[in-house]
Order: structure tokens, then C-alpha cells, then sequence
């Protein structure tokens, strides 16, 4: 059955209508927005009576500014992060590909200089879109790898500098410091515009304590959620979005080098109460 | 953060336990939490509705047999870890192995998963108990998977069987077959196929899996599953049962946080074992999979057992043998003990990986306790070393004769602060006390924390200290240390 006739009643309210509470409670934690925020947007919903259900998840997201921010001065640097196979070497090479689509120059950087072949893997991107890539050796210092790479940003006059990290999980101490250092050091050659924390869209209740983590090591402004083109909804972001602030800014959907879109509030819901 | 099911229902077993008895209306309550608990843990719905089905209806059977002397509470708990143990040590077993050698060995799961680097592992694994693995890289999407795999085959001394380039280039079922020819005929005696990431809903790609799948008929094909996956994994696994056939799964990235309700949610939709544990980047960072520490981990209880055995690997043999009698035997807790322990802390290394064992203690209590592993470090560990060391035989048997001259003197000795001594004295007392308690505990009950030298009163730390600083040290050299 699809949503759209289950839930109509949550639709388009405003006469007393008859809802299934039981099964909005499973839509939405099947969702993975969790129990606690799932009861909160019922309650809601039992509370304000007018209120459709797409309203009640809009209510959730952030205020905060969507578009990225971009530098006033030289390179608009962009430093991507997350844990371990989230996609942030995809999603640096899908999002340079759409700003290079844009007139923009682009340099990239693979300061994952840990997984093996992860530079390797950002070069063929930067071929594939058509952007320069610096890399540095195997095991040299990343924030060494990413000031080299911010510095060639500015020397070259490119308009976005996308940096790319190793993966490391938000409960290792060190690599978190690591990660910590690699912004202050880059941060003496230029100011970083953006931190994108890419979250795996089918990660459930540990995305949350990935994102306090990030935003604790290298403040987060906004996040990429990957893999949404898979059969997961992608709930638990909205958890953060409700929670943190922190604002959903891009949505990767595949593997090819288009698979990338800025973040649309309402295919978003769409999405999350898809059955 | 974590609302740890211990945790979470604390304040209702409180209740519970002034009562001395349960009863349907608390029992339903007690349900409730178990439920929200086990949905914070990441269990698929239907998998938490029919085990709190399960515990409703044994836990009305436990009350209509009303055993006396009985902590309700406690009861409602064993009965849902049974459940949980239940269903996660379904068909336990280990590895296949082929009656015609090669063993061979399928790996498949969404993409980023974790299995170009679990392949690795296993394959190190193998080789490690005398087998000659050899891994072929069937993964020709990811840009530079198979690079990857050749780089982490060249780092663990084993063959990657590599004919295509990858990168959209190359049929990944052509390189399978070709790579079994080539391990029966080189007379490797396993081999293990390394399959690109796809999604279960990618109807052309699970297709290729299965072909991949018909042309070299695995004996085991594993299912990688990361353990911070939300509700879509019961999808995920159905889709790749009934899209490949699965016999076994492997879960990865257990290193992390996340409560791994994903374990059960799994298994219980595909009725398969797990049969490994992914912990970490490092080749060398994979365990068999015990059925018992998942369900303690899912159910926040703390993964004691796992911490148990780390601090066992930590201190040699006979030393662990001695603390293991002493706790038996009930004999006194000295300081000898204690030092022994903080070496041994020491030598287990990066406190992170012991929080992340931890993921969730009692109450007030727990909370207490986390904020005092925070509190341990190495500069702490050391000082309290110099002390001990300088302190008499008779003072580290039987500290209560340490008096005002006797730490004044010590203090001296070791080159520190009288306060510093004090200090210690009274972390130790705060060790011992905590060693009565667990000795105290029914058996069978879990320990309410830490091993006793893990956990230092929070007393005796300077209040004004906090406890980010005493993480100092130069982050890059800790994160290669993390990394090894
Ligand atoms: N289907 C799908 N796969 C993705 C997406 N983003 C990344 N991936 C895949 O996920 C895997 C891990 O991606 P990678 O960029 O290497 O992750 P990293 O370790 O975070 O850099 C690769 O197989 C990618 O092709 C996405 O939006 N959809
Ligand atoms: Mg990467």
C-alpha cells in the first residue's frame, strides 16, 4: 500500500480524523528516526490538531542556512569528514563535478594518506571530473598533505579546495584529535568555509553520536547523507538536523559522478514515510 | 549518551525491588523500557516486538511461580538476554571448510561495508593457523578497490589474484572463475572472493552477485554488515538471502560505539550465524564472534567479558591466575595487586578502545564510572608506580599501617607530593572496596563496573582539573598509536 493513501488522513487534517497511531510509530521508527523522536512528532501531532504530518517532520529540520558557504576572499576550503566508508571520497568527487559544472575551479585533496589506494581512488575521481588533485605519500601527515593543498589552492586561485580525510570512528580519541589538528593547521593558511560530515543514510542510532563527536573535534556545519539511493530512508539525520541543528546540505544517490543534489526538504520527508 | 538499557530501567527496578515482587502492571512497564532500550540499540521493529512478546509471556509465567528471594528485576533482564542469546547463537559455528580443498569463500554486502578489508583479515587469519589463502579481486566498480586489495595482500604476505584493472573495467564473474582455476591450480587452500558493494534494491547488480555466486559455488558466502545500521539491515539481508543466499555474516566496524542491534536484527530476519567480528582498521583487528558479549552489548550492559579478557592479555599469565585466585578466595586485596592492574591498564593501551567496550553502565553509578576512566592516564598510572614501588613490603600487604610519617617518607621516595600519596591511598581503598563488592555479588550477577584497579575514585582527583587536559600528548603520535 502506498503512503500516501495510508497516512492521508495525516495529510490533510483538520476534520476529526482517524489515525493509526501504531503504525505512524512504526513508519517513522522504521525510518530510523528513533523511539524518543518519533513519539515527539505523535505527540505533536496529537496536540496540534491541524498540523499534517509532513509539517510535524518539517518542524523538525534546521533553521539554519542550507546553500555552502563561500569564502569572501581566495579559496572557499572544504573539509570533509566521517566514519569509515560513509562516502567521503565519492561525495568529493560528485560535489566537484557539480561546482565544476558551475564555471568553478576545483582542486582536491587526499589527505586520507591511511586505507590503502584512498589516494589512488581520489585521482581517478579528479580524472574522471576533470579536476586537479593533490596528494601527498603514504602515511605522510595528513594536516601536512592538506595545508600543502590549501596553500596550492591559493596559489592557483581555484574557488573551492575540497579536502578529504581517512575515515575514523567519533569514539577513537586520538584520530579525532588528529582530525582536530588538521583544521587548526589549515586554518593557518586559510579559513576553512565548510566541515561536511558525510553520514551513511542507513546508519541508525549511532549517527547522532557521530555528529556530536565531528561537531565536538572540527565544528560541523552541515551534512552529506550518502546511499540514499538504497532501500533505507534515512531518518536518523533528521535526528541530528532536530537535535544539533546541524543542516542536511547535499544527498547522494549512486555511484555515478551526477549522483549528487542539494538537499530538498520535501522529497526528503517523501522519502522518510516511503513504505 | 547512550541510554543503556541497565540505565534506562534502573529507577523501575528500583521500584521493583522495594516491592519484592513483580507484577503485570510493572512487568509491562519493565517491557516498555526493554523496548525503547533495545530500539535505541538499533533492533528492528518487528525483531523488538516479538522478543518483548517473548518476555511478556515468560515473565507472567515467572510471576505466576511467584520464587521467593528473587530480584524481579533481575529476572526480567535474564529472561530477555536469554532470548537475545537465543536467537543470536542460532546455528553458531565457524568457518566452512571444503571436503575437495579449496575452501571457497564469497564475501557480499552494501557498499561501504567493510569487505575489501575484512577479506584481508580473514585471509590473514587463515594464514595464521598454516593455510595458504588467496584473494581475487572481483570488485572492478570502486574506483581503486583492486588496487586496495593488492595493497593489503602485499602488507600481509598473501596472494591477490588481480587480472583486471577495475575502475568499470573487467567481468567480475570471468575474474571469479578464472581466480578459482587458478587457486586450484596453484593449490591454494582457500580462496576468497572480494565482490563489489551494491545495493539490495539494485536489481542488475544482485544479479551479477548470483552469477558471481553460480559460477564458483561458495561453501560460504558471507554477508558483511556494519554495526551502526539502522532499520534498513533487515531489508538489506533479505534482499541479499533471497538475491544471493546467504550462510554466514560478519559484522564490521564493532570497534565503534554503536550499540550493534543490527547483530540481531539480522540474524533473526535470515536465521544465519554470525561468525566474525570486524574491529578495527588493522589486519590483525578480527574475533570470532561470541554470541553472549553481543548480547550484553545490545542490551548496554557493558561488554565485561571482552574488558575481563583484554586485561588478562595485558597482565602475563601467572600474575592473572594469582588475581583470578585472590578473587575467588576472597583473600586481601593488596597494593601489590593494584600496581599489577595499573600496569597492566597501561599496557592495554588507548582507554577510548575500553569506553568503547562500555557502552553503557547502571545509573548514577555508571555514569560515575565513565567519568573515571576519562579521569585515568598514563602520567597518573606512573606516578601511582612510584609510589607503590617506594613503599615498604609490609605497606603494600597491609596498607593501613602507612600512618603520617610513612607517607611523608614515601612521598620523599618517590619524589612526589604528600597530597599525591593521600591521594592514591585513597583511590586504593576505593579499588579494594569495590573488589569486596564484586566478590560479594551473587554469582552469576554482573559486576556493577570495573575491574577494581580500573576505577579511581573520583575523589581523588584535583577537582579543578578537567578532564579533557589529562588527555595531553601529541595527537598525531596518539592516533598513529591508535593506529599502529
Ligand atoms: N549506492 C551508493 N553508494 C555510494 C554512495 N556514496 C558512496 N558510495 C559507495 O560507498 C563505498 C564507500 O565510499 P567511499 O567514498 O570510498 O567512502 P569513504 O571511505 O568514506 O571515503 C564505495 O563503494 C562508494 O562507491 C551513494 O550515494 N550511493
Ligand atoms: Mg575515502
Amino acid at each position: 500500500m502506498s503512503l500516501f493513501s495510508k497516512f492521508t488522513s495525516l495529510f490533510t487534517r483538520g476534520e476529526r480524523a482517524v489515525v493509526d497511531w501504531n503504525d505512524l510509530e512504526q513508519t517513522l521508527i522504521g525510518a530510523d528516526l528513533g523511539p524518543a523522536l518519533a513519539q515527539r512528532v505523535s505527540t505533536r501531532l496529537h496536540d496540534a490538531r491541524d498540523l499534517s504530518l509532513p509539517d510535524a517532520l518539517a518542524e523538525l529540520l534546521s533553521p539554519a542556512e542550507r546553500s555552502l558557504q563561500v569564502a569572501t576572499d581566495g579559496p572557499t576550503v572544504i573539509l570533509v569528514v566521517g566514519v569509515n566508508g560513509s562516502g567521503k571520497t565519492t561525495s568529493i568527487g560528485k560535489l566537484s563535478a557539480y561546482l565544476a559544472r558551475q564555471g568553478k575551479s576545483v582542486l582536491v585533496v587526499a589527505a586520507d594518506t591511511f586505507r590503502a589506494a584512498a589516494r589512488e581512488q581520489l585521482q581517478t575521481w579528479a580524472q574522471r571530473t576533470g579536476v586537479t588533485c593533490i596528494a601527498g605519500r603514504d602515511g605522510a601527515d595528513p594536516a601536512a598533505v592538506a595545508f600543502d593543498g590549501v596553500s596550492q589552492g591559493i596559489d592557483q586561485r581555484a574557488d573551492f579546495v575540497l579536502i578529504d580525510t581517512a575515515g575514523r570512528l567519533q569514539s577513537k580519541e586520538g584520530l579525532m584529535d588528529q582530525l582536530t589538528k588538521i583544521r587548526r593547521v589549515i586554518e593557518k593558511k586559510a579559513p576553512v568555509s565548510e566541515v561536511l560530515l558525510v553520514l551513511d543514510g542507513s546508519t541508525g542510532q549511532n549517527a547522532l553520536s557521530q555528529a556530536e563527536s565531528f561537531t565536538a573535534a572540527v565544528d560541523v556545519t552541515g551534512l552529506i547523507l550518502t546511499k540514499l539511493d538504497g532501500s533505507t530512508r534515512g531518518g536518523a539525520a533528521l535526528a541530528i538536523e532536530a537535535t544539533l541543528g546541524t543542516p542536511i546540505k547535499w544527498i547522494g544517490t549512486g555511484e555515478g559522478v551526477g549522483d549528487i543534489a542539494p538537499f530538498d526538504p520535501d522529497a526528503y520527508i517523501a522519502q522518510l514515510l516511503a513504505q | 549518551m547512550f541510554d543503556a538499557l541497565t540505565s534506562r530501567m534502573s529507577r523501575t527496578l528500583a521500584g521493583l525491588r522495594s516491592r519484592g515482587r513483580i507484577n503485570p502492571v510493572d512487568l509491562e512497564v519493565t517491557c516498555g523500557e526493554i523496548r525503547t532500550a533495545l530500539l535505541e540499540a538499533d533492533v528492528a521493529l518487528a525483531v523488538v516486538d516479538s522478543l518483548i512478546a517473548q518476555v511478556q509471556r515468560r515473565g507472567l509465567e515467572a510471576l505466576s511461580l511467584k520464587q521467593a528471594g528473587i530480584n524481579p528485576g533481575q529476572q526480567v533482564i535474564t529472561i530477555i538476554h536469554e532470548e537475545i542469546l537465543n536467537i543470536l547463537g542460532t546455528n553458531a559455528r565457524s568457518l566452512a571448510v571444503a571436503k575437495k580443498p579449496p575452501t571457497r569463500i564469497m564475501l557480499a554486502g552494501l557498499q561501504g561495508s567493510g569487505k575489501t578489508t575484512l577479506a584481508g583479515k580473514l585471509a590473514l587469519w587463515l594464514k595464521e593457523q598454516g593455510n595458504t589463502p588467496l584473494l581475487v579481486a572481483c570488485d572492478l566498480a570502486r574506483p581503486n578497490a583492486v588496487q586496495q586489495l593488492q595493497i593489503i595482500g602485499e602488507q600481509i604476505g598473501v596472494s591477490v589474484f588481480a587480472p583486471e584493472p577495475g575502475n568499470g573495467i573487467g567481468n567480475p564473474v570471468t575474474v571469479a572463475k578464472a581466480g578459482l582455476v587458478h587457486a586450484e591450480q596453484k593449490l591454494f587452500n582457500y580462496v576468497i572472493f572480494d565482490t563489489a558493494g551494491r545495493l539490495g534494491v539494485d536489481v542488475e547488480l544482485m544479479k551479477e552477485a548470483r552469477a558471481i555466486k553460480s559460477a564458483v559455488e561458495p561453501d560460504d558466502t558471507l554477508f558483511v554488515v556494519d554495526a551502526m545500521t539502522g532499520q534498513d539491515a533487515v531489508n538489506t539481508a533479505n534482499a541479499f538471502n533471497t538475491g544471493v543466499g546467504i550462510d554466514g555474516v560478519v559484522l564490521t566496524k564493532v570497534d565503534g560505539n554503536a550499540r550493534a542491534g543490527a547483530a540481531l536484527s539480522v540474524t533473526s530476519v535470515i536465521g544465519k550465524p554470525i561468525l566474525f567480528l570486524s574491529t578495527g582498521e588493522k589486519s590483525t583487528e578480527f574475533e570470532p564472534f561470541y554470541p553472549d558479549r553481543m548480547a550484553q552489548r545490545i542490551l548496554g550492559m557493558g561488554d565485561v567479558a571482552t574488558l575481563a579478557e583484554q586485561a588478562k592479555k595485558a597482565l602475563d599469565e601467572k600474575s592473572a591466575a594469582r588475581l583470578e585466585e585472590k578473587f575467588v578466595t576472597g583473600e586481601e586485596f593488596t597494593f601489590d595487586d593494584f600496581l599489577e592492574q595499573l600496569q597492566a591498564m597501561k599496557k592495554m593501551g588507548s582507554m577510548s578502545k575500553l569506553l568503547g567496550m562500555l557502552p553503557g553502565m547502571p545509573g548514577a553509578q555508571g555514569a560515575q564510572l565513565k567519568k573515571q576512566i576519562e579521569a585515568i592516564d598514563d602520567s597518573e598510572t606512573d606516578r601511582a608506580a612510584a609510589i607503590i614501588q617506594s613503599m615498604t613490603p609490609q605497606e603494600r600487604s597491609n596498607p593501613k599501617i602507612i600512618n603520617g610519617s610513612r607517607r611523608l617518607r614515601i612521598a620523599r621516595g618517590s619524589g612526589h607530593e604528600v597530597s599525591s600519596v593521600n591521594r592514591l591511598l585513597e583511590r586504593f581503598a576505593g579499588a579494594q572496596k569495590a573488589m569486596k563488592q564484586m566478590k560479594n555479588a551473587r554469582p552469576g550477577a554482573l559486576p556493577q563496573g570495573l575491574p577494581p584497579g580500573l576505577a579511581a575514585p573520583t575523589s581523588a582527583r584535583p577537582p579543578q582539573r578537567p578532564a579533557k587536559k589529562s588527555r595531553s600528548g601529541n595527537p598525531a603520535k596518539r592516533a598513529e598509536q591508535e593506529r599502529g
